[in-house]
């Protein structure tokens, strides 16, 4: 196995070629802020919060998507990193509707959790206020696409673990949606298992069982690690 | 030594953030002793907000031109403002009409000509009836805020750990899940 030494926030470490910079700073304890990152699902560096800055380069990159390189010198908590961890954050609040107070996922939310992670008290760029749908034609799930961000791991996870490719994204930029079938209602798409992994991948209350209310949202994240790493290490530990 | 001259004000919002407020139970008293309330729904009768306010805390959004004309004021007169839980904060609940196109007559046609038994009519009294703004918003995009305060209600243990650095000189720590949880 080939070895690339590096150093993440003056620690020098030793992992293997084609590890992520994100699973090395996991490995050794150091904590990155990350939304769209789901284990068991490939990343795709949707969110930007886990942008590091490495010396010799001129622009920062998302530690999830980015090989470890030898002799790489990584820094993760910066001034400018934090600045723009906490812009990044009040921008995804500005753009859809995130109203904690009456959302299923108050108290068990990664974005919010995330908010609290950066600092946000406030977001100073003003609210979009985007006027977006809510689908409640599946007979078990809905989706609220005002508290969708657009992180892709319902997409991930429904084609990569549960191989049914229910949801992509359609459209661009800030018309962009989670689209379901081929731009169906959710409850007409035959492909769909209900096996409910898109509930649990989402890190807000954009998905979720249908006839929770405030706060009552509790989503597995671990259950779909759990599923990844049984079918390809046959590891049923949990 | 002069009492600190203590405000709290209720725009857009449902009041629950006083009611927090006037959860702090016991501390309350301990406030009372070192606070003159100058202007307050819930502890003043005053109707007018008076100069030289040092501390206010004002729950709610911006939604009609009441809650404008009353936050200029305030700001004007106060020393230090404070953005008091999540509608000041993100304007949240009262800001949901603000993805109809045409929010204000909007939601007053749907509250008062579409679900009215007997009647229905748009109330229209100029001077009277304060005119809703076309968008609600939160306080810091229309003044400067010194302190935010989000939650929905803010806890009162949220709200003592904010006013309590404060009336001893020192500005609070605005960080952590106990102070700053949205929701």
């Amino acid at each position: 196995m080939a070895v690339r030494t590096l150093k993440i926030d003056d620690r020098e470490l030793a992992v293997e070629a084609g590890t992520s910079i994100l699973e090395a700073a996991q490995e050794a304890g150091i904590p990155i802020p990350r939304l769209c990152h789901l284990e068991g699902v490939t990343p795709v560096g949707a969110c930007r919060l886990c942008l590091v800055e490495i010396e010799g380069l001129n622009k920062l990159l998302p530690a999830c998507v980015t090989e470890v390189g030898e002799g790489m010198v990584i820094h993760t908590q910066t001034a400018k990193l934090q600045e723009y961890r906490r812009m990044t954050v009040e921008l995804i609040f500005a753009e859809g509707n995130h109203i904690c107070a009456i959302c299923v996922a108050n108290g068990d939310c990664e974005l919010q959790d995330v908010a609290i992670q950066v600092g946000m008290d406030h977001s100073r760029f003003p609210y979009q206020f985007p006027d977006r749908g809510i689908d409640l034609s599946h007979p078990l799930f809905a989706i609220d696409h005002n508290r969708c961000i657009l992180c892709t791991r319902c997409v991930r996870v429904c084609d990569e673990i549960e191989g049914a490719h229910v949801w992509d994204v359609a459209q661009r930029g800030p018309d962009c949606y989670i689209v379901s079938g081929l731009n169906q209602p959710w409850g007409e798409v035959e492909a769909c298992t209900s096996c409910g992994k898109c509930v649990d991948a989402c890190p807000t209350g954009a998905i979720f069982k249908k006839g929770s209310t405030t706060g009552e949202k509790h989503a597995d994240t671990a259950k779909l690690e759990f599923l990844s790493t049984a079918r390809e290490k046959h590891q049923w530990t949990r | 030594m002069d009492k600190i001259r203590f405000a709290t004000v209720w725009l857009a919002g449902c009041s629950g953030c006083h009611m927090s407020f006037l959860d702090l139970d016991e501390f309350l008293i301990d406030l009372a002793d070192l606070v003159e309330v100058v202007y307050s729904p819930v502890a003043c009768d005053l109707k007018h907000y008076p100069d030289n306010v040092d501390v206010c805390l004002v729950e709610g959004a911006v939604a009609n031109q009441d809650n404008l004309d009353l936050l200029y004021e305030v700001r004007r007169k106060t020393r230090l403002l404070i953005s008091f839980g999540d509608c000041a904060v993100t304007a949240n609940v009262p800001a949901l009409r603000n993805r109809l196109s045409e929010s204000a007559a909007g939601v007053l046609d749907r509250g008062y000509l579409e679900l009215a038994d007997t009647n229905p009519q748009r109330p229209y009294a100029p001077g009277i009836v304060p005119e809703l703004m076309e968008r609600v918003t939160p306080l810091h995009e229309i003044v400067p805020i010194d302190i935010f305060m989000p939650g929905c209600p803010p806890s009162a243990d949220r709200i003592r750990a904010t006013l309590e650095p404060l009336l001893q000189g020192r500005t609070p720590t605005m960080a952590g899940r106990e102070m700053i949880k949205f929701g």
